[in-house]
C-alpha cells in the first residue's frame, strides 16, 4: 500500500513541475492526491508500527507469550485485507476525487466518483484498528510477567498503549461519519447536504473528531519507538521515564479536544476557535516534554550512529520543526492565513513522514536481526537514512515557503511566481527520495543478508532489541 | 526534577503568550467596522460571483476602492468553497445554506490572488481570481462606467413583484402575509414564542423554506421558493427588504 500511495505522490510531484500542470488532467489530479490521503492515512500510516512491531514486541516486552486474542488479531489482519481490497477496487475501476477528507456536501451529492466503495473499505478497516486497539489494551493490562510493573514497562509499551485507547474510541466515531455519507449518498436522507435540511459542517467535526486523535496513533507508536532507540543508542537509563510515558496519555486524552483547529474558518463560531487555539497550545506541552527527556538522554551519553539511530535522530529534528509549525496554525491569526495551504501540507508531513515514518523505518531496522535472525547492510542503511533526510527536507521544506505565501492546496494548476519553489519540492520527491530511497531501502532490508554470527555480539550492543524483561532493567 | 519543571514551564509561557497574541488579533479581525462596504459573493462551482450594492456584477474579479474597510457577505449555490485573498491574510469559509462573512481593507492600490482554499471538485484550482484595488477616484470612475441601471435592491424589488412576493406581502399590513416595512434588523416572535432577528439569514430562510418560521396570527400559506430563486436572487431581495427599513426609498426604475 505504501508504494500505492507513493507513487501517487510522485506523479502529483512531477505534474507541479509546470504552473499549468504538466502530466494529467485536474480530474485525475484530484483522484491522485486522494488516493494518496486515503492510502497512506489509512491503510499505511495508521497501521504500520501497531500491525507490524507492535504485534511482535508486546508480547515480547511484557514476558507473555502472544497477545491476549491470538484469533482476534488474524481476524483483524483479514479484516484489513478486506478493507483494502475495497479501496484498491476503487482505485483500479476509476477512482475517487472527494479528498481524503471527504467533506460534504461535495462528496455526499456532488461527485460520481467511487465514494462508496472506498469509503466502505476505509470503515472496513476501521474494525481492524478497533480490534487491535482492544488487544493490546487487554494484553497490556491482563498479561505482564510478575514484577513487569506499569513504571517498569518499555516505553514503547505505553505509547502503544495510549494510542489503542485512541483507537476504541475514536474510530467508531469515523465510521459513523462515513456510513453517514454513504446514507446521504444513497437514501437521500438529509444530513450534511443543507439542500435537504442537513448541516454541511457537523462532518467536519465529526470526522475531525477522529481524524485529529488519529494523528497521534499515527505519530504516538512511533515516540516510544524513539524513546526505545535513543535509550539504547546512547548506552543510558531514559531521562525522564515517568515524564515520557504519561505525557504519552496526556496526548491521548488532549488529542480528543481539538479538533476545532481544522475549523477556525469553517464559520465556527469565533468561541469555538478561541478554545480549540488554547487546548491545542496545551497539546504541544507533552510534544515538548517529550523532546526535551530524549535530549536530556542524549546529553553525556555514548551515542553509536548505527542505522536505527539515525532514524531516531531525524526523527527528533523533523519532529520537532512539524511540531514548532504547529504552533503557527494552532494561534488563531496566522492559523487563518495559513489553513488550507502548503504550509499545512508540509506541516503534516513532518510529523507523519519525518516523524512517524523515519521512527517506522528506525524500528524496523533496528528490530529486524531479532525478528528474521538475519542482519542488514549497516552501510547501506546508514546511506539510505541519510538520503531519505536529505530528501525529505528538500521535498518539503520549500513547501513551508509556499504556503506561506499562500499557495493553497490540492492546486492542479497554480500562479507561475510559485513554480521555482514547486520545482525544488518536485525535485526533492522525485530524485533523491523515491529513485534512491525505495531502492537502498528494499535492497539493505530484503538483500539476503549473511551475518548470522554477528546477531549474537548485537545483542550486547543493543540491550533494549532482545530481553525485552533485561531491557526495562537496564 | 527540577529541570523537567523548567522545561515544562517555559514552553507553557511561550505557548500561552502565543495563544492570547494569536486570539486576540483573531477576535480583532472577526468584527468588521461600522459603515464597510458591502459587497455579495456567491460561490458556484468553479467560478466567483459578485454584487456591489450599486448594482454592478463581476465574476472573479472584484474592484474595490484603496483604504476603504469592505465586508464580504457569502454564500455558496452548492459545496463549500473558500474566499481566500493570501496578500489580506484572510479566508473564510463560503458555505451553502448560510451566510459568512469577512472583512479587510486593502492599504496598496494593485492587484491580488483570489483563491478558492477549500477542495470543490474537479476544476478547484480553476476557481481563482483577481482583487483589483483601486484609488478612491479610479474606483468612482469605474462604478461610473459600470454602473447597471438598477441597484441591488431595485433588482431586488423587481424579484418581488415578478416572484409575486407583494400579492401577500402588502405594505399596509392587510395580506396573507406581514408587511416587511421597517422590519429588517427588528426581533419577531415565532408562534412557539422563539424570538429571532429578522436578517439576512431570516430572511433567506423563510423564502426557502416558510414552514419552518410559523408567525402568529398569520396562516403557514407561503410556498417554498427553493428552485425558483439563486442565492445571488436571494441576496437581492434581502437587499430589497433591508432598504425598506431604512426608510430609503426604492422605486422601479
Amino acid at each position: 500500500m505504501f508504494f500505492i500511495g507513493g507513487a501517487a505522490a510522485v506523479m502529483m510531484r512531477l505534474h507541479l513541475i509546470e504552473p499549468a500542470g504538466a502530466l494529467v488532467q485536474p480530474e485525475t489530479y484530484n483522484k491522485l492526491f486522494t488516493m494518496h490521503g486515503v492510502v497512506m492515512v489509512f491503510f499505511f500510516l495508521i497501521p504500520s508500527i501497531p500491525a507490524t512491531l507492535g504485534n511482535f514486541l508486546v508480547p515480547m516486552m511484557i514476558g507473555a507469550r502472544d497477545l491476549a486474542f491470538p484469533r482476534l488479531n488474524l481476524l483483524s489482519w483479514y479484516v484489513y485485507i478486506t478493507g483494502a481490497a475495497f479501496t484498491l477496487y476503487a482505485l483500479i475501476s476509476g477512482g475517487v476525487d472527494t479528498g481524503w477528507t471527504f467533506y460534504t456536501p461535495l462528496s455526499s451529492h456532488y461527485l460520481n466518483t467511487h465514494v462508496i466503495t472506498t469509503a466502505l473499505g476505509v470503515f472496513i478497516t476501521g474494525f481492524s484498528s478497533i480490534l487491535t486497539g482492544l488487544n493490546f489494551i487487554v494484553t497490556i493490562h491482563k498479561m505482564r510477567a510478575p514484577g513487569m510493573t506499569w513504571k517498569r514497562m518499555p516505553l514503547f509499551l505505553w505509547s502503544i498503549y495510549a494510542a489503542s485507547v485512541i483507537f476504541v474510541l475514536a474510530t467508531p466515531v469515523l465510521a459513523i461519519a462515513l456510513f453517514l455519507v454513504g446514507l446521504e449518498r444513497i437514501f437521500h436522507v438529509g444530513i450534511f447536504d443543507p439542500a435537504i435540511g442537513g448541516d454541511p459542517v457537523l462532518f467536519q467535526h465529526l470526522f475531525w473528531f477522529y481524524s485529529h486523535p488519529a494523528v497521534y496513533i499515527m505519530i504516538l507508536p512511533g515516540m516510544g519507538v524513539v524513546s526505545e532507540l535513543v535509550t539504547c543508542f546512547s548506552k543510558k537509563k531514559p531521562f525522564g521515564y515517568i515524564f515520557i510515558a504519561y505525557s504519552s496519555l496526556a496526548i491521548a486524552v488532549f488529542s480528543f479536544l481539538v479538533w476545532g483547529h481544522h475549523l477556525f474558518v469553517s464559520s465556527q463560531s469565533v468561541y469555538a476557535g478561541f478554545i480549540s487555539s488554547a487546548l491545542s497550545f496545551a497539546l504541544a506541552i507533552p510534544s515538548a516534554i517529550k523532546v526535551f527527556n530524549w535530549t536530556a538522554t542524549l546529553y553525556k551519553g555514548s551515542i553509536s550512529y548505527q542505522a536505527p539511530m539515525l532514524y531516531a535522530l531525524g526523527f527528533i529534528g523533523l519532529f520537532t520543526m512539524g511540531g514548532l509549525t504547529g504552533l503557527f496554525l494552532a494561534s488563531l491569526a496566522t492559523g487563518v492565513h495559513l489553513h488550507d495551504t502548503y504550509f499545512v501540507i508540509a506541516h503534516f508531513h513532518y510529523i507523519m513522514v519525518g516523524g512517524a515514518v523515519m521512527a517506522y523505518l528506525g524500528g524496523i531496522h533496528f528490530w529486524w536481526p531479532k525478528i528474521t535472525g538475519r542482519l542488514y547492510h549497516d552501510g547501506w542503511a546508514r546511506f539510505a537514512a541519510l538520503v531519505i533526510f536529505v530528501g525529505f527536507n528538500l521535498t518539503f521544506f520549500p513547501q513551508y515557503m509556499l504556503g506561506y505565501l499562500g499557495m493553497p492546496r490540492r492546486y492542479a494548476v497554480y500562479p507561475a511566481e510559485f513554480q521555482v519553489l514547486d520545482v525544488m519540492s518536485s525535485a526533492g520527491a522525485s530524485h533523491t527520495r523515491r529513485r534512491l530511497l525505495d531502492s537502498i531501502r528494499l535492497s539493505s532490508l530484503v538483500h539476503p543478508l549473511w551475518t548470522r554470527s554477528r546477531i549474537e555480539s548485537l545483542e550486547r550492543e543493543r540491550p533494549g532489541m532482545g530481553d525485552a524483561i533485561a531491557a526495562s532493567h537496564r | 526534577m527540577a529541570l523537567e519543571i523548567t522545561g515544562i514551564a517555559i514552553p507553557s509561557l511561550i505557548c500561552i503568550f502565543l495563544f492570547l497574541w494569536g486570539a486576540s488579533l483573531f477576535f480583532a479581525a472577526a468584527q468588521s467596522p461600522q459603515g464597510a462596504m458591502a459587497i455579495f459573493v456567491v460561490g458556484k462551482q468553479w467560478m466567483w460571483h459578485l454584487q456591489h450594492p450599486e448594482g454592478p456584477r463581476e465574476i472573479n474579479q472584484l474592484h474595490i476602492p484603496v483604504d476603504v474597510p469592505v465586508r464580504l457577505t457569502m454564500t455558496s449555490e452548492d459545496v463549500i468553497h473558500d474566499f481566500f485573498v493570501p496578500a489580506f491574510r484572510m479566508k473564510m469559509d463560503v458555505v451553502p445554506g448560510r451566510y459568512t462573512s469577512e472583512w479587510f481593507e486593502a492599504t496598496k492600490p494593485g492587484s491580488y490572488h483570489l483563491f478558492c482554499a477549500q477542495y470543490c471538485g474537479t476544476l478547484h484550482s480553476g476557481m481563482t481570481g483577481t482583487i483589483e484595488v483601486m484609488s478612491l477616484t479610479g474606483y468612482a470612475q469605474w462604478l461610473r462606467e459600470n454602473s447597471t441601471a438598477e441597484s441591488m435592491a431595485q433588482m431586488g424589488l423587481q424579484l418581488f413583484s415578478r416572484l409575486g412576493c407583494d400579492t401577500c406581502h402588502l405594505s399596509d399590513g392587510t395580506g396573507a402575509g406581514p408587511a416587511l416595512q421597517g422590519r429588517f434588523g427588528k426581533q419577531v416572535t415565532l408562534r412557539d414564542g422563539q424570538n429571532r432577528v429578522m436578517d439576512g439569514a431570516y430572511v433567506r430562510q423563510s423564502i426557502l423554506d416558510p414552514a419552518s418560521l410559523p408567525l402568529p396570527n398569520y396562516r403557514p400559506v407561503m410556498p417554498t421558493f427553493r428552485g425558483q430563486v439563486s442565492e445571488e436572487h436571494i441576496l437581492q431581495l434581502i437587499a430589497y427588504i433591508k432598504s425598506l427599513a431604512s426608510g430609503e426609498r426604492t422605486q422601479a426604475p
